[in-house]
């Protein structure tokens, strides 16, 4: 359309300047100066692209083949390699080899751009989990012996059963903070925010601040995700005085010493509505922890951890199987795990042990009746991987609580002189590091009558999910 | 209070004033690199040794306190350490290091990767988006990183950039005129078969005009089963290799059978400095590796 209009214009003005030859002609010589001009300046372009294809070609050939470049170069030096040499003449035909260095001053080559609404989508991954348990009694109606405790302190039941699916969501906010967002749902289909946390990224002096929903940093395992357990269940003592694992929404602080002696200290306020707090007493401040992590290599194929720490927690009308809990819980930990790896390198054969010490007591009403108990309790485990792939694993836990006073004989906190312990014995497969088989064996005595228990797990792993911890 | 006081004291006294560069180096690679970059304006800090695999280290409380201290990570990059390094960071909370950081230094951004997987599935096994992050095995890529390295480690401590300029002439100097022996001693390598035992080489074999025939892994990192290895006896057969090479970190096992049942030899590569006796050094670690490849075609 364009061209017509200016065929137009150009009739137009013909007839216009018709006589006047001799601007005509200035205009055709100013015309064909351009052309040639332009002719000439392509040719440049042209030569210095055929200059600069050779060039290439020396640069790949070097690639390929610096003996040939270094002889011709005759300095014996493979320099034309980082800076292509500019002797095309010399140039071998080019080599089938692609290049595989660049020069430090061109920059490597942008990585493929995401889709632009994906770019900032959060690492989505997800934990899948299953189970299969044949045991001589119902695992749904055992006990611990002596503790009243909560909903999760027990096995998978009985026959196949889903466990525990998570879902987690993970990016970075901006550059201050990154988030953390992870969904469990329940064989029964419940959903539950297990984690819903903001971390600091920026803070100075080795401060971290968490806020939000989370796992608490104290002893070894119960800042671990159930699927990082090293077996498929919790302790006896982590499920008998922490219902598994204790979270609940709070704000932690945690610093980390410059020393070359790992030390960390953190001190956390949650709001006391999980057992074995209750209520969220005191304004919603129910339960304060306090935890120091200390750590370091002892040569180069062992390594320890070890931790202490204390969780304060305050219940109100707690309830456990119809009966009710008012008071103070206290609880110590003392924790130290020790890792083993020829060499430091834990890909063929390598292993972890661990042991964590618990004491505490419960005081207040239980019943609207006053009691106070002290309960101890430990475990010691040990897993070895004896070939790639291939892990097995031993682990004891005991309990013992003190006797209850003569009105409370015959309640959950009775444990008839009974201690409960456990012993398991653990087999594992990985297919990867995303994918695990586990064969368990425990021989329950943590109620009155044993209990002989096998269970088989799977668990597995997909999407960016982050590295695990020590 | 006074406890929180006394926490601040210690934070304060612990940051001396006029400190050498703190390097904290994934690799022993990249820690001789640092040395021979850095010279005494560093201290250099390497977080695993050529015993250890660099893919799965473990999060270890010792790494965490280092890297707590750092002015600078030098690693690989390229998702090699995808499984630790990440962890290790989060836990140190020190921002000079964090991703994207000048006080963050890949060398892998600085090279050419190659074998950027087309399809990035996990049932492919242990691949990486960026590309083969192995480029160690290949001494001419020291030169561009250890460039970038002397830039950066000048623009952290710009009152030694004099110090690192000159250490880095120094270096490409020696280094070209090593380049040249090992090129010049490697050469009855040329287009020779070999069999690998983690496809980790590439760079190596380009360098030297290597030829793989089989990697003894089914896909990377997944352990080869007895009927995988059969297989790859079958292909030595119809395309036989002069030797079968594996990185010291790794389970000797599977190469050691294949040479039994190939008859050709197994050896074993320092991979990194370190790896082996004779891999003292950077310039250690190619020596050895030349030589013992050399030594495993006289075989």
């Amino acid at each position: 359309m364009k061209r017509f209009l200016l065929l137009f214009l150009l009739c137009a003005a013909s007839p216009a300047f018709a006589s006047e030859a001799s601007d005509i002609a200035a205009i055709k010589a100013q015309l064909g100066a351009m052309q040639h001009d332009y002719d000439s300046r392509i040719r440049s372009l042209e030569k210095r692209l055929a200059k600069a294809e050779g060039e290439l070609k020396v640069a790949r050939a070097a690639a390929a083949k610096p003996v040939a470049v270094a002889s011709t170069a005759g300095t014996g030096t493979a320099q034309s390699f980082d800076r292509p040499a500019a002797t095309p003449t010399d140039a071998p035909a080019p080599d089938a080899a692609p290049q595989d260095v660049v020069a430090d001053n061109i920059p490597p080559p942008p990585a493929a751009p995401p889709a632009s609404n994906n770019a900032f989508n959060p690492g989505i991954a997800a934990v899948l989990n299953g189970f299969y348990v044949a045991s001589t009694r119902d695992t749904q109606k055992q006990t611990i012996r002596g503790i009243p405790a909560g909903d999760e302190a027990g096995l998978p039941s009985r026959g196949f059963s889903l466990g525990e699916s998570e879902v987690s969501l993970a990016a970075n906010i901006d550059p201050y903070m990154s988030g953390f967002l992870d969904f469990s749902m329940a064989d029964d289909n419940s959903l539950e925010v297990e984690e819903a946390y903001i971390l600091s990224k920026d803070l100075p002096y080795g401060l971290t601040i968490k806020a939000g929903r989370f796992l608490s940093g104290i002893g070894y395992l119960n800042e671990r995700h159930a699927h990082d357990w090293t077996f498929s269940d919790a302790a006896l003592p982590y499920r008998a005085f922490l219902n598994s694992q204790y979270g609940d929404d709070g704000l932690q602080v945690r610093w980390l010493a410059p020393t070359d002696q790992f030390l960390e200290f953190g001190a956390e306020i949650f709001r006391g509505d999980s057992y074995p707090a209750a209520g969220a007493t005191h304004g919603g401040q129910g339960t304060a922890t306090a935890f120091m992590h200390t750590g370091n290599d002892i040569n180069e194929s062992s390594s320890y951890l070890a931790a202490l720490s204390y969780l304060h927690s305050r219940a109100d009308n707690r309830e456990t199987d119809g009966h009710v809990f008012t008071g103070n819980d206290d609880l110590g930990i003392a924790s130290l795990v020790y890792k083993w790896a020829p060499g430091g390198n834990p890909t063929i054969n390598n292993l972890t042990l661990s042991s964590e010490l618990f004491y505490g007591r419960e005081k207040g009403t239980f019943d609207a009746l006053p009691f106070s108990q002290d309960r101890f309790g430990w475990y010691a485990q040990g897993v070895y991987q004896f070939m790639p792939r291939w892990s097995f694993g031993l682990r004891y836990a005991g309990l013992s609580t003190s006797d209850p006073t003569a009105s409370l004989i015959g309640s959950p906190l009775d444990g008839f002189g009974h201690g409960p312990h456990a012993e398991t014995a653990l087999l594992e497969f990985d297919t990867s590091e995303f994918g695990r088989f586990r064969m368990q064996y425990t021989h329950d005595e943590s109620d009155l009558k044993p209990n002989d228990e096998v269970l088989f797990q799977y668990t597995v792993i997909y999407g960016p999910h982050g590295a695990h911890r020590y | 209070m006074r406890k929180y006081l006394l926490f601040a004291a210690l934070a304060f006294a612990a940051t001396p004033a006029h400190a050498n560069l703190n390097v904290f180096a994934c690799e022993p690679e990249w820690g001789a690199l640092s040395t021979e970059i850095g010279g005494d304006k560093v201290s250099v800090y390497t977080a695993t040794t050529g015993a250890q695999d660099p893919h799965q280290i473990q999060a270890r409380p010792s790494l965490i306190a280092k890297a707590r201290t750092a002015d600078i990570t030098v690693c690989d990059g390229a998702e090699l350490e995808i499984g630790w390094l990440p962890m290790i960071l989060q836990q140190a909370n020190n921002a000079k290091i964090a991703p994207g950081q000048p006080g963050a230094f890949d060398a892998t951004s600085f090279v050419r990767l190659q074998e950027q997987p087309s399809r990035l599935d996990r049932a492919e096994g242990d691949i990486h988006a960026a590309g083969n992050p192995h480029i160690q095995t290949d001494p001419r890529m020291m030169l561009p990183v250890a460039k970038a390295l002397a830039a950066r480690f000048s623009q952290l401590d710009a009152a030694n950039a004099p110090a690192y300029a000159g250490r880095l002439a120094d270096f490409e100097k020696r280094w070209n005129a090593a380049l040249a022996k090992w090129t010049a001693q490697a050469a009855p390598l040329k287009g020779v078969n070999i069999a690998v035992q983690h496809h980790a080489w590439i760079y190596m074999e380009q360098w030297l005009g290597l030829h793989e025939v089989v990697p003894l892994e089914p896909k990377p990192g997944v352990p080869p089963s007895s009927g995988y290895l059969a297989q790859v006896l079958q292909k030595l057969q119809a395309t036989p290799a002069k030797f079968v090479i594996r990185a010291a970190y790794e389970d000797d096992r599977p190469s050691t059978f294949i040479a039994e049942h190939a008859s050709i030899p197994a050896i074993e590569l320092p991979f990194t400095v370190g790896g082996t006796d004779g891999a003292k050094d950077l310039f250690g670690l190619y020596d050895d590796t030349v030589n013992r490849m050399l030594q495993g075609l006289k075989k």
